[in-house]
C-alpha cells in the first residue's frame, strides 16, 4: 500500500497550501464579466434613488420644495430630513463615535453634502427630478483651514453642546472634536532642550481619497409581508453595517440581512456608513419595493470618506553621532463636517503612535488635535491601518530632515537607529508591543540589491554635471524603512462602536471530503477565496482545491469586522488556522478509532493520520471525513466542522525597505522613475503571486499619493479634484516596473505566523517617492516640500532653490 | 422623451431595443440586454471600464448614445470567450494574476483584445500606452502588461503553428 501512496512532497503539493503561488478561484468569473457588484444587482419593480446635493460648503437651508420634483411622470418620493426625523434617521452615528446629518438638517457643512432623496422608476428620471427640487440657501462663512477653525467665531457645528465633552474628551473649542495624548511630554521636552542637534520641521500629508474603482452603493429590499429587510451594498464590514441597521431602524437584528457582493476595490472607502445606504433602506420601507442607490464618481470624489489631511509638527533630536534621543509631533487633523473616521474607540488618531517607527527612541511625545472644517468627512485608512501611513511618512521625513541637520548619509542614520533583533519583542516610548522584527538584514538586504552605494556615487557625480551646466536632470535616491502596526485588534483595547475588533472562521467538511468555510470578512480584490483556502489546506490536508470559502452574507456568515487595516490574515486567518486545528483534533479522535489505536498513538502527516512509528497505517482526511458522518464512533458526535472566533493577543507588525530611483527635470519639474526595489516582510507568507501583487498595486497606489493626487478646496470650499480628469490616477504608462523582494520574519503570536500585507506598500511607498524627490534637490538646501510631487510643484521647488538661473 | 427604435448587434445576435434618445449605451447593453460585464466606474469616459469593441474599436459605452450605436456591431466581454473556450487573454490574466477586485477586468481585456489586432506583436511599451485609457486601481498595471504580452505570445505562436 505504501508503495502506491505519493510521497510526502508530491501529496503537499496537490494541497496548493501555504506557500504556493496558487492561481485564483475568483478569476474564472471576473475575466468573463461574470462578477456580481452592486450596481448588476436588479430586483423586481426596484426603483432608483439619487441625491439632491448642496452646492455650497456652509448654508442654512431655508427652504425646501419638492412639488416640481414630485409632479414628474415617474417619481415615486422625495425624501427629506423631516421625513427621516420621526423615525429619528435624519442624523446617524458614525463609527468614530460623531454623529452625521444623513439629509440636511437645518444647514449643510461642505459642498456635495445630502439634502435630498428622489425615487424614481429609473436612473435618468431621478436624475431630472433632482434637478427640479428647488432649495433655497442662506451662505454662511466658510473654514476650510483647520489652524483658522479653532480661532474662529463661526461655529460649524451648531447640533453640538459647545461646552459638552466629545467622545473623546473635553474639547477646547466649538470646532475642536479631540485632544488625544501619548507619551511623555515632560520627558520629550526636557530630552529636546538638552540635545545636541535638534530638527524641527512640519510635514503636512495633504487630503486625498481612496477612489476605488467600483463607486459606493447600495439595493435595500424591505419584505413587509416577512418583515425581513435586505440590504445589499459596497460594505467592507457587513456584520456592523447589519448592526448599525439595526440600532438605527428599530428592525430586530435577525431580520436584517446584509450581503456585500463582489466589491469593485475599498481601500477604507466602503468602510463606513453613507447617508446613501440609509435613504435606500428608507425609500424601501417608505415605497414597500426595492430601491437601488449608486453614486457616480463625482459624488464618490466629493462627499465620501477622504483620508489623510494632517499637519505633523515635529522635532527630533539626537547625539552628534546621530544616535536619535527622543520624538515630539503636534498634529493638526482635518476631519471635515464629521469625524467619521473608522478608528478603534480608544484610538481617535489611530495608530499614528506607530510614529517612531523602525527607531529605538528612548522618549517621546505625540499630541493630536481633531478639527471640524467645511469639507467633507472622513478621515479614514486609505489602505493603511487607521493612520499608519501618516505616522510612517512622519517619520521617514523627520529621518530625512535629521540626516541632512547631522550632515548625514541617511541609509547609515537609519541603521544606527534601527531596533535590534535581540530587542523583540520591543515596547515603543508611545506603548506599542513590536512582535518581532530583524530590520538589519532586511537593510543590507535592499541596500546592496540596489547598488546603494554605486548610486551615491552616481548621483554626486550627477550633481557636480548639473553644476556645471552638461544636465538640468537631477537624481534622488528615495530611502524608507516602514514598520506597520495592522491586525486590529485585541477586542481588550480595540473595539468599533463598542463591538470588539476579533474575528471568525467557520468550516464545515462534508461527507466526501471537500469543505466550505464561512468567514467575518470580505474581500474586495485581496482574493480571500483563493487564500484562505490554502490556510485550510495546510492546516487540514484537505486540497485548497475542494474547499469553497464564502464571505459577505450575515445570514451565512460568522460574525466578524470585516476587511481593513490589513485585518484579514491577521485576525481572519488566525481564526481560520484556529477552526481548522479544532477540526484536525476531532478528526485525529475518529482517525484512532478506525485505526483501534489510542489517540494519541497516531500523527498528522499532511493529509492523513498515522499510526506513529507505522505510516502504512493511516486514514486519510477524505477517509475520517466520511466516517465522522457515517459511523457511530462512541463518544463523539457525528459531523466534522468547528467555528472559531479569535481575539488576537497583540497586533502584527510587517516591515519593509523600499528604495526608489528617480530622475528630477528641474526645468518641466517631470519625473522618471528608474529604479523602485521593495522589500517586504509579511511573516509567514501564504500566496507570493497574490503578495506581490498586492504590493505591486498598493506601490502605484502610493505613487498616486505622492505625485500628483489630491482632494483640493478653494477658499469657498469648493472641491476642485471631483473628476478623475482633476484627480490623478496613474495609468499603465505613467506607472514605473516594482522589483519585489522579501524577507521572512513570522509572528510569534499568530497562529501561522502571518502578519498581513496588503497595506505596506502604500505605508511605505508614500515616503519613498516623496524622500526620492526631496533627495534630488538636497544638494541644493531642500528640506521640506509639501506632496503632491506634480510637475507644477516640483518645478516651483528648483525655482525656489534659485535652479532656474 | 420619445423612444427609438434601434438594432443593435451584439455578440453575433441581433437585438432590437427601444432607447431615448439619451439613453446611454452602457445602460442599453447592462440593462436592457442584461451584459453585466462591462461596469460603470466614471461616467466620464477616464476609467475604462465600460469598454466594449465597436465596429472594430475600442469605445467607452459610457460616453456613447444608444441611438449612436444604430446599425453597429459590438463585442462585450461576454462575447469574448465561453466558459468552455476561453480567450486566450482571459486565461493569460488569470495565469498572470492580472486582475484583484475584477472591476476593470472586463473593460481591460476588451480593450487588450482589440489592441492584439491593432499590434500582434507589441512591446511592453506599446502595451502600457494601448491600455493607458483604462484605469485598473488594484494591480499596479504590471501583471496586467505580463498577462497581454503572454496572450500575444501565445496568439502569434498559435498563428505561426496554423500556417
Amino acid at each position: 500500500m505504501n508503495d502506491m501512496t505519493p510521497d510526502r512532497e508530491e501529496r503537499k503539493a496537490n494541497l496548493k497550501g501555504m506557500g504556493c503561488a496558487r492561481k485564483r478561484v475568483e478569476d474564472a468569473r471576473f475575466t468573463q464579466g461574470k462578477g456580481n457588484y452592486v450596481d448588476d444587482i436588479s430586483l423586481p419593480g426596484m426603483l432608483h434613488g439619487d441625491f439632491v446635493r448642496s452646492p455650497y460648503a456652509h448654508a442654512r437651508v431655508k427652504s425646501i420644495n419638492i412639488d416640481a420634483a414630485m409632479a414628474l411622470d415617474g417619481v415615486v418620493a422625495v425624501l427629506t430630513a423631516k421625513d427621516l426625523e420621526p423615525l429619528s434617521l435624519h442624523w446617524m452615528p458614525t463609527l468614530a463615535g460623531d454623529k452625521q446629518m444623513v439629509l440636511a438638517d437645518g444647514k449643510v457643512l461642505f459642498q456635495g453634502q445630502e439634502v435630498a432623496f428622489v425615487v424614481a422608476k429609473d436612473r435618468y428620471i431621478a436624475a431630472d427630478a433632482v434637478e427640479l427640487v428647488e432649495v433655497e440657501y442662506e451662505e454662511l462663512p466658510v473654514i476650510v483651514d483647520p489652524f483658522k477653525s479653532l480661532e474662529s467665531d463661526v461655529v460649524l457645528r451648531e447640533d453640538l453642546d459647545p461646552s459638552a465633552d466629545g467622545a473623546h474628551g473635553p474639547r477646547k473649542h466649538p470646532n475642536h472634536i479631540f485632544l488625544w495624548e501619548v507619551g511623555d511630554k515632560g520627558a520629550t521636552e526636557a530630552v529636546l532642550d538638552e540635545a545636541d542637534v535638534v530638527a524641527e520641521e512640519t510635514v503636512y500629508y495633504h487630503r486625498t481619497h481612496p477612489c476605488p474603482l467600483e463607486p459606493c452603493g447600495s439595493v435595500a429590499s424591505m419584505d413587509k409581508v416577512n418583515g425581513k429587510l435586505t440590504l445589499y451594498g459596497t460594505f467592507q464590514a457587513p456584520h456592523v453595517v447589519r448592526t448599525v441597521a439595526s440600532l438605527l431602524s428599530g428592525i430586530e437584528e435577525h431580520n436584517i440581512r446584509v450581503v456585500s457582493p463582489d466589491i469593485g476595490g475599498g481601500f477604507g472607502n466602503k468602510v463606513g456608513v453613507y447617508p446613501g445606504y440609509v435613504c435606500s433602506i428608507v425609500a424601501s420601507i417608505v415605497t414597500g419595493v426595492p430601491v437601488k442607490w449608486v453614486e457616480d464618481r463625482m459624488e464618490n470624489l466629493m462627499s465620501t470618506a477622504f483620508a489623510r489631511d494632517y499637519h505633523m509638527h515635529g522635532k527630533i533630536s539626537a547625539t552628534k553621532e546621530g544616535k536619535i534621543t527622543g520624538l515630539w509631533c503636534h498634529t493638526t487633523a482635518d476631519h471635515g463636517a464629521f469625524d467619521a473616521c473608522a478608528d478603534p474607540t480608544k484610538y481617535p488618531a489611530g495608530f499614528m503612535s506607530i510614529c517612531t517607527g523602525s527607531y529605538d527612541i528612548p522618549v517621546a511625545y505625540l499630541g493630536v488635535d481633531g478639527v471640524y472644517t467645511n469639507k467633507a468627512p472622513g478621515g479614514v485608512a486609505y489602505r493603511c491601518s487607521f493612520r499608519v501611513t501618516e505616522a510612517a511618512y512622519f517619520i521617514e521625513r523627520m529621518i530625512e530632515v535629521l540626516a541632512i541637520e547631522l550632515n548625514m548619509d541617511a541609509a547609515e542614520l537609519r541603521r544606527i537607529n534601527f531596533i535590534k533583533k535581540d530587542q523583540f519583542p520591543y515596547n515603543s516610548a508611545l506603548g506599542w508591543e513590536y512582535d518581532s522584527g530583524d530590520y538589519h538584514t532586511a537593510w543590507d538586504k535592499a541596500l546592496e540589491a540596489v547598488d546603494y552605494d554605486g548610486l551615491r556615487k552616481e548621483q554626486a557625480e550627477r550633481v557636480e554635471a548639473f553644476k556645471r551646466g552638461e544636465t538640468r536632470k537631477l537624481m534622488g535616491v528615495g530611502l524608507t524603512f516602514f514598520t506597520e502596526i495592522v491586525g486590529a485588534g485585541p477586542v481588550k483595547n480595540c473595539d468599533i462602536l463598542g463591538m470588539g475588533m476579533f474575528d471568525s472562521c467557520e468550516i464545515r467538511i462534508h461527507p466526501t471530503g471537500s469543505a466550505i468555510a464561512r468567514l467575518g470578512t470580505i474581500s474586495q480584490g485581496q482574493g480571500h477565496a483563493t487564500t484562505f483556502a490554502q490556510i485550510i489546506a495546510s492546516e487540514i490536508g484537505i486540497p485548497a482545491d475542494s474547499i469553497t470559502i464564502e464571505e459577505g452574507d450575515t445570514d451565512t456568515a460568522p460574525y466578524g469586522l470585516g476587511t481593513y487595516g490589513s485585518r484579514s490574515t491577521p485576525v481572519a486567518g488566525a481564526a481560520t488556522a484556529m477552526a481548522g486545528r479544532k477540526i484536525k483534533a476531532k478528526a485525529q479522535m475518529i482517525a484512532a478509532y478506525l485505526l483501534e489505536v489510542h489517540d494519541d498513538d497516531v500523527e498528522f502527516d499532511v493529509d492523513r493520520f498515522a499510526v506513529k512509528g507505522a505510516p502504512e497505517r493511516f486514514k486519510t482526511m477524505k477517509d475520517i471525513a466520511y466516517a465522522a458522518y457515517n459511523q457511530a464512533i462512541p463518544g463523539v458526535e457525528p459531523g466534522l466542522e468547528a467555528v472559531s472566533y479569535y481575539d488576537p493577543p497583540n497586533m502584527t507588525y510587517p516591515f519593509g525597505a523600499y528604495i526608489c530611483v528617480m530622475d528630477v527635470d528641474v526645468d518641466t519639474g517631470t519625473t522618471d522613475i528608474r529604479q523602485f526595489y521593495a522589500l517586504d516582510d509579511c511573516g509567514t507568507r501564504i500566496n507570493p503571486m497574490v503578495i506581490e501583487g498586492q504590493v505591486h498595486g498598493g506601490l502605484t497606489e502610493a505613487l498616486a499619493i505622492a505625485m500628483g493626487q489630491e482632494i483640493a478646496y478653494d477658499e469657498m470650499g469648493n472641491c476642485k479634484t471631483a473628476t478623475l480628469m482633476d484627480f490623478f490616477i496613474p495609468t499603465a504608462w505613467e506607472t514605473p516596473h516594482y522589483t519585489t523582494d522579501h524577507t521572512t520574519t513570522p509572528s510569534p503570536h499568530h497562529p501561522i505566523g502571518a502578519k498581513g500585507v496588503g497595506e505596506s506598500p502604500n505605508v511605505g511607498g508614500v515616503p519613498a517617492f516623496s524622500n526620492a524627490v526631496h533627495d534630488a534637490f538636497r544638494a541644493f538646501g531642500l528640506r521640506q516640500s509639501h506632496m503632491p510631487h506634480d510637475h507644477w510643484r516640483i518645478w516651483k521647488t528648483a525655482n525656489d532653490l534659485g535652479l532656474h538661473g | 422623451m420619445t423612444k427609438h427604435h434601434i438594432k443593435l448587434k451584439v455578440n453575433g445576435t441581433e437585438h432590437d431595443v427601444l432607447a431615448e434618445p439619451r439613453e446611454l449605451l452602457i445602460h442599453t447593453l447592462r440593462e436592457q440586454l442584461d451584459l453585466k460585464g462591462p461596469h460603470v466606474g466614471c461616467e466620464t469616459s477616464h476609467c475604462g471600464a465600460c469598454t466594449v469593441d465597436l465596429d472594430g474599436k475600442s469605445v467607452k459605452a459610457c460616453t456613447m448614445f444608444t441611438v449612436q450605436a444604430a446599425g453597429t456591431d459590438i463585442t462585450t466581454i461576454e462575447g469574448i470567450g465561453t466558459p468552455d473556450a476561453m480567450h486566450v487573454l482571459q486565461e493569460a490574466f488569470r495565469e498572470h494574476h492580472g486582475l484583484q477586485c475584477g472591476f476593470c477586468t472586463p473593460g481591460m481585456i476588451t480593450r487588450a483584445y482589440r489592441l492584439l489586432q491593432e499590434n500582434p506583436t507589441p512591446t511592453e511599451e506599446d502595451v502600457r500606452f494601448g491600455i493607458a485609457g483604462n484605469l485598473c486601481r488594484c494591480t499596479g498595471y504590471q501583471n496586467i502588461v505580463k498577462s497581454v504580452m503572454a496572450a500575444a505570445s501565445e496568439l502569434n505562436t498559435a498563428k505561426e503553428a496554423a500556417q
